[in-house]
């Protein structure tokens, strides 16, 4: 936190470096974004890329498995869940990997813990308070940026919780009339490191806003019809934003509740048809203001279902599950292995791809941030 | 320090030892001496809320309907079942809102805020969150325990944590057995608790546990219950004492390792104080809370009372954090507020859900309350709240005097400057030759500068 907070206060000493444009400092990661996708309740994996050439899978759930007519098959062995049509387009022009079997040691299986797991990249037994990509962002030192990240209608940061400089926001109107009457704070840096942080955070806030006003007023409609949901408003939103060039790295928009106990297929239907057509005007939105190329798109859930379905056709809290990475800048295909549907532990698939490695991809392969925290993982040659 | 406390330095004491002090109060305290003021703060401790709790917190925790729901289930058809375990999850969801709406109403309304600081600051020491807990009966119970000792003795809300029921479940001890022994509360008494990270070894958590084994819940009341068959009576050594210890002898081990004292000390000073203690004056005070054999109102004495504390550099040098800055608020205002639960869901928004603490080792604070995000948040609260004098409607009508009382006086500057001196602890960052004089106009400009989310 330090870090970057002193190189805001040098950069302010000196403006002609926050006039620099970011090419001409390096910055890490160009315009380059991440749009994360929340998978809000814990995502079937096994009803989303179907193993529809093991018997086992159709053992396990005698009611709620996809049929193997039905699934959008990707190779002989897997497929998708029939309402991913855009993604399997996505997948088949080599522009979207698969990532099989993500999860991490000794999991968890309460919602809420699961997903501090993954938002704050920790190991299962350790505590952490600040998100993974606040931590990640906070020393990029790209004075270019007007916000790190935004999240869209969703009250929680989530991976952003902490010191790195997000918002969350319901739509930017909303925002820009927020701050309209907020003060810009004048003077030296204050003795009182208390008064001098809140001053610093109001001058980004306020950098921030008028970066967003700027991009914002009078900019493009993306152009494009996106579903008339809760999701489809939020991935409008994250266009927009994407579209008008704001400069930030990361967007996060969250989907659910996948938390399918009971009678899940018709929910499950409705959900992945959501996920997919919403993801779709994302992409078609991008493609035509030619930011397809500079964006990353990322999924993540705080964990799979149980391999076997429950009495009430549905599934409970379970472990490892597929997630899918797409942009312009990925290199398409299938990573990671689908888990053993025979070799379950107490029930539960075990995981071969540490959710980590997709996060060293996005932060540090992606988004050119050094991440030392990530050092130990290598990637999965997906950018 | 026989000095006598002038308006800022009296405003600072009594925000400190609670939350942001009224006009009358900071009178009270004015032209006295620092210790006396403490003493009377102490002497006003409460050791139960004022508010009545819950009806339903007299009752049986849910846990136990839900057991006696589960023997029933077995008449029930799956759709029976399902709604009954709908109907008390919703029940245990709608009894925590009012808990945390009582708290909020007792710090709203208490006549000795240090009790409440206090009980929040132990709140966030030894953490329970309801998630987990899921019985808002045991929450409350643990509640009242830690207010019960907030000001009384470190030995006895030690000894109360160990056997709490709602901490027994946060922590795991209920799964904590002779022959598989769960060092999970060991490992947060060493580490969070009493001495801090570096001053155990792993082998130490080991034997802890073991020496814990058994202290468990009472399934049809519960309350605390040591069951003898699961706890393990053999022998076994915790930092160098040999013997056949069991839970209370850990307790009282812990209390004999003088590191413990230094680290409730430096972590009580951090919150009242927030620049780190100077090495000599925290071990000067870690003995004193010692030697007095762990009470805390002699721990509180010492730290409001050092001339550390009592610098005016240090004025409006802390955060608040979001209950400080709700409760001040209200109680500074007088807000009257329809409902709480706007309250409840404001403090959850900037960060800090009071009886559901992000995890074990509580809310980190400090800095960390203000991010761009939060910052917005605060000053979106603070300005939906002024936007409509009926939400203080005292203020409303009483204007200045409502605030400062008879004192507020004719003279247009001085109740200005008055109200500025109340409301901000330095001077506002916004320039005080911009304040109107017409009261409500006034506090609102106030409570939106940058320098009204110190404390």
């Amino acid at each position: 936190m330090m870090h970057r907070r002193h190189f805001l206060k040098l950069a302010g000493a000196a403006p002609l470096v926050m006039l620099a444009p970011s090419s001409a400092l390096g910055a890490p990661g160009g315009n380059k974004v991440l749009v994360l996708v929340e998978l809000k309740g814990g995502n079937d994996g096994l009803n989303t890329v179907v193993p529809f050439a093991d018997p086992t899978y159709y053992k396990l759930r005698p009611q709620i498995a996809i049929s193997k007519d039905k699934v959008l098959g990707l190779n002989d062995k897997i497929g998708l869940h029939p309402a991913l049509e855009n993604l399997r387009e996505v997948f088949d022009s080599k522009q979207m990997a698969l990532v099989q079997g993500v999860g991490y040691d000794s999991p968890n299986r309460s919602h809420f813990r699961s997903i501090e797991i993954w938002e704050t990249a920790s190991r299962s037994d350790e505590f952490l308070s600040d998100g993974w990509l606040s931590r990640a962002m906070e020393d990029h030192g790209d004075s270019s940026l007007v916000i790190d990240g935004v999240t869209v209608g969703e009250s929680d940061a989530g991976p952003m919780r902490g010191g790195s400089r997000s918002l969350m926001v319901q739509n930017p109107e909303q925002l820009l009339r927020a701050t309209r009457k907020l003060i810009r704070p004048t003077g030296a840096s204050s003795k009182n490191s208390a008064l001098d942080h809140v001053l610093t955070t109001q001058r980004e806030l306020l950098r921030a806003t008028e970066g967003l006003e700027k991009h914002l007023k009078r900019g493009k409609d993306p152009g494009v019809a996106f579903p008339k949901t809760r999701f489809g408003r939020q991935l409008e939103v994250a266009a927009r934003l994407l579209v008008n060039d704001v400069p930030l790295m990361v967007v996060r928009v969250t989907l659910g509740s996948f938390d399918t106990h009971a009678n899940q297929q018709n929910a499950h239907q409705r959900l992945l048809t959501e996920l997919d057509t919403g993801l779709a005007a994302l992409r078609q939105a991008l493609v035509k203001h030619g930011r397809w190329s500079d964006t990353l798109i990322m999924t993540y859930s705080e964990f799979g279902r149980r391999a076997a379905q429950n009495g009430s056709r549905g599934t409970d809290h379970g472990t490892a599950a597929p997630h899918f990475m797409l942009g312009g800048g990925v290199k398409g295909g299938i990573y990671g292995a689908q888990p053993s549907l025979t070799d379950l532990a107490g029930g539960d698939l075990v995981y071969n791809v540490d959710f980590r490695e997709l996060y060293r991809e996005a932060a540090v392969n992606w988004l050119g941030l050094k991440v030392d925290e990530l050092s130990g993982h290598r990637g999965l040659g997906i950018i | 320090m026989a000095r006598k406390l002038d308006l800022a330095m009296a405003r600072h004491l009594l925000g400190r030892a609670g939350f942001t002090p009224s006009f009358a109060e900071i009178q009270g305290a004015r032209k006295q001496r620092a210790s006396d003021v403490v003493d009377e703060l102490i002497a006003g401790k409460h050791t139960s809320a004022k508010l009545a709790a819950p009806s339903w917190t007299a009752e049986a925790p849910l846990l136990i309907k839900m057991r006696a729901q589960r023997k029933k289930a077995s008449m029930m058809t799956e759709q029976e079942k399902k709604k009954a375990k709908r109907a008390i999850k919703q029940e245990a969801g709608g009894r925590a809102v009012e808990l945390k709406a009582w708290w909020f109403e007792e710090m709203f309304s208490t006549s000795s805020p240090l009790t409440e600081r206090m009980t929040l600051f132990w709140h966030n020491h030894f953490t329970s969150g309801l998630r987990k807990v899921k019985s808002p009966v045991l929450m409350y119970n643990q509640n009242a325990m830690l207010r019960r000792h907030a000001l009384g003795s470190f030995r006895d809300l030690l000894a109360g944590v160990a056997r709490d029921p709602a901490m027994i479940l946060y922590l795991d001890n209920v799964s904590n057995r002779r022959k598989k022994p769960n060092e999970n509360f060991a490992r947060e008494l060493l580490e969070l608790f009493t001495l801090g990270e570096g001053h155990y070894t792993e082998a130490d958590i080991k034997e802890a546990a073991r020496a814990f084994t058994g202290w468990t819940l009472d399934r049809k009341t519960g309350e605390f219950r040591f069951a003898r068959r699961q706890h393990d009576y053999g022998q076994k050594t915790f930092m160098g004492k040999k013997g056949e210890l069991d839970g209370q002898d850990i307790l009282d081990e812990l209390l004999r390792n003088p590191q413990t004292s230094r680290f409730i000390t430096a972590k009580l000073w951090r919150e009242l104080v927030v620049e780190p203690a100077p090495a000599r004056e925290l071990e000067r005070i870690a003995r004193a809370f010692r030697e007095s054999d762990y009470q805390i109102s002699e721990l509180v004495r010492q730290i409001l009372t050092s001339r550390h504390f009592l610098d005016p550099a240090l004025i409006g040098n802390k955060i608040k954090s979001p209950v400080e800055l709700l409760v001040g608020t209200v109680r500074l205002f007088h807000v009257e507020l329809k409902a709480t639960l706007p309250v409840i869901a404001a403090s959850r928004r900037l960060g800090q859900d009071i009886l559901e603490p992000p995890n074990v080792k509580g809310w980190e604070g400090g800095e960390r309350w203000i991010t761009t995000d939060t910052l917005l948040a605060r000053q979106q609260l603070i300005t939906r709240l002024f936007r409509d004098p009926g939400n203080m409607p005292t203020f409303a009508r009483g204007g200045f005097e409502a605030i400062l009382g008879a004192k507020a006086g004719a003279d247009k500057k001085k109740r200005a400057e008055m109200m500025r001196q109340v409301v901000l602890p330095l001077d506002p960052v916004f320039g005080v030759d911009d304040l109107t004089d017409e009261p409500f106009e006034l506090a609102r400009q106030l409570v939106l500068d940058p320098v009204y989310q110190l404390a």
